[in-house]
């Protein structure tokens, strides 16, 4: 099977199968060693699985022995809908994938299509990417902490998380007409202009932002009850996560300095100037902690993206691929005819394949994106960082207690729709 | 093979033992190998050229053409920071391949997937079912002669 290299050959609590905790449960009630197991389900209907996440649990009292996650019943087909929709339609379907960070995805999405065409993206399109792809980070941090510390028993947290995203996504309805799914990028650019007084509500909101933030680390931080749940809970080596599949705030509370943002920057983010935040616990604590950084410093970045807006076009200098301006279009026989064939046809991308990564609030998030030279991609696939973390629940929650087994999911902060597409 | 045009390519003339094919586009190196060879390109990937990592690994089906099935693994160093797509065709009939858990714990559950919705079944693998679809489907969703929309009675 492997040679004295592999690093892994089987299951040391790493992957745990629905068999293995049947057989488990069986050799329970027959070996005489006193244990008495029961194998309940977790989900797929429960509050604090955060989705329709069914874990199938072996426990002893309420230890559990063994666990396997059980995924696939939010799978909706969308890798197959991609290949039957044009470019340009695709972006909608991004959005419903991590619909708490829908435009992360537009923005891989995009990337990867314009990896393939070779567009050059104006100075305006990008920032306004960084900037809104930040408020994303931002809005899937809030809901993260508000729903972890509502599980774990914080409720009143949950009210001012929703607060904030409350101006966010009012921020995001300015800029695309949508609150959650936005589609507001577009391979070439942005599908609208900024709207007029944006820099207004934006600056009133980070100019609060901060101190907001300083609110839920006064009630969570020094609060011994979270504490008493968060610290020491929730631990996997690290190279374990990394063989696991893990990407994103997990690795960064376990010592390992990881963000695509900084290592291969993307869509100008290399123009900006910001931290990596990592804490070396490894424990829910430390997770927590990372992400309360890491809406510190995304805040740090919509104010720099602010205040050094650059002026000029919100998309690519390419007719054939960008929509034509809505006047120009109502008055030029060729702007019209753009118009009448992108939205028709679609436009044709080169032959060839990509890989694009992004850093999502989740952690990595890929797509690989196939084109064989027509208006529809022959194949997208999409790496939902959930994918890769929920893998690592066994190997978290073995051996620990169902309270843990709460907070410990809470930390991995993963997403139905990025897991099953 | 490594073409001439990727023999300056240090990473590429890395895996000239193992490899049937390679391309450079995108700025996206590609490595193709004899599914029989795809274990020692891993291993070669991992142990000596610090790939510690399996982002994905994803199956795209060029039916009517054969080989049918190509099966596209995406490893990154961290360290190195650099990206890396292995590839390996199989065809139609039966297609089969050695599981990469033993080299990746990670591509456990995506195996499972490629399985799932490819029919492609990886040797070795400690748990080669269903994860997308419920156990009792038939058909492979992601083929290419597999209808996008439909009913099932």
């Amino acid at each position: 099977m492997g040679d004295a290299n592999d690093s892994a050959v089987l299951t040391d609590g790493g992957i745990t199968s629905e068999l293995e905790v049947e057989q488990d449960y069986e050799q329970h009630k027959h070996d005489g060693s006193g244990v008495r197991s029961m194998v309940l389900n977790m989900g797929p209907q429960h509050p604090s699985t955060h989705g329709v996440l069914r874990l199938l649990l072996e426990l002893d009292g309420e230890t559990i022995l063994k666990a396997a996650p059980d995924i696939g019943y939010l799978h909706t087909g969308i890798e197959k809908e991609f290949e039957v929709k044009t470019y340009q339609q695709g972006v909608t379907l991004t959005d419903r994938i991590d619909y708490l960070a829908p435009l992360s995805n537009n923005l891989v999405y995009c990337l990867a299509g314009e990896k393939l065409l070779g567009l050059e993206i104006p100075p305006l399109a990008q920032w306004t990417r960084v900037m809104l792809a930040e408020f994303t980070r931002l809005n899937s941090h809030l809901v993260w902490l508000g729903t972890h510390a509502i599980d774990i028993g914080a409720m009143s947290v949950f009210l001012y998380c929703f607060r904030e995203r409350e101006e966010i996504l009012r921020i995001f309805e300015m800029f695309s007409g949508q609150r959650m799914m936005t589609s507001y990028f577009r391979i070439g650019g942005l599908a609208l202009e900024p709207p007029r007084g944006w820099q207004k509500r934006v600056k009133d909101f980070i100019d609060i932002f901060p101190s907001r933030v300083d609110e839920y680390e006064d009630l969570l931080t020094n609060n011994g009850i979270w504490t008493g749940r968060t610290k020491g809970i929730g631990y996997i080596p690290l190279e374990d996560m990394i063989d696991l599949g893990v990407t994103g705030p997990m690795l960064r509370a376990a010592g390992l300095k990881i963000d695509i943002r900084k290592d291969a920057p993307y869509s100008s983010y290399e123009k900006f100037d910001f931290e990596v935040p990592t804490r070396t616990e490894n424990d829910v604590f430390a997770r927590y902690l990372v992400r309360i950084e890491e809406m510190r410093q995304s805040a740090k970045i919509i104010r720099q993206a602010l205040e050094g807006m650059p002026s000029g076009s919100h998309q690519a200098d390419a007719p054939g691929i960008v929509l034509p301006d809505r006047e120009k279009m109502k008055t030029q026989m060729e702007s019209l005819i753009y118009h009448f064939k992108i939205v028709t046809e679609g436009f044709r991308v080169p032959e060839g394949e990509v890989y694009q990564a992004v850093e999502s609030p989740r952690g990595e998030v890929g797509v690989y994106m196939v084109s064989d030279g027509t208006q529809k991609p022959y194949r997208v696939h999409w790496r939902g960082p959930s994918f890769g973390n929920l893998q690592a629940i066994p190997k978290m929650i073995e051996g620990t207690l169902i309270a843990d087994v709460i907070a410990g999911l809470g930390s991995m902060d993963f997403v139905l729709g990025d897991t099953d597409r | 093979m490594i073409p001439e045009s990727l023999r300056e390519n240090s990473l590429a003339m890395a895996f000239e033992g193992v490899a049937a094919a390679a391309t450079f586009a995108f700025s996206e190196l590609t490595i193709e190998v004899e599914p029989a060879n795809i274990l020692n390109a891993l291993r070669l990937a991992k142990h000596e050229q610090g790939f510690e990592r399996l982002s994905t690994v994803t199956g795209v089906d060029r039916y009517p053409a054969e080989p049918r099935f190509e099966i596209v693994y995406h490893l990154q160093s961290i360290a190195k920071k650099q990206r890396l797509r292995l590839k390996a065709r199989l065809s139609g009939e039966n297609p089969e391949i050695e599981s990469a858990f033993a080299v990746y714990r990670s591509a456990n559950w995506y195996e499972r997937e490629v399985f799932d919705l490819f029919g492609v079944r990886f040797l070795n693998h400690p748990d080669m079912t269903r994860i997308m679809m419920p156990a009792d489907w038939v058909g492979h969703p992601l083929r290419k002669d597999y209808p996008v929309t439909g009913t099932r009675y």
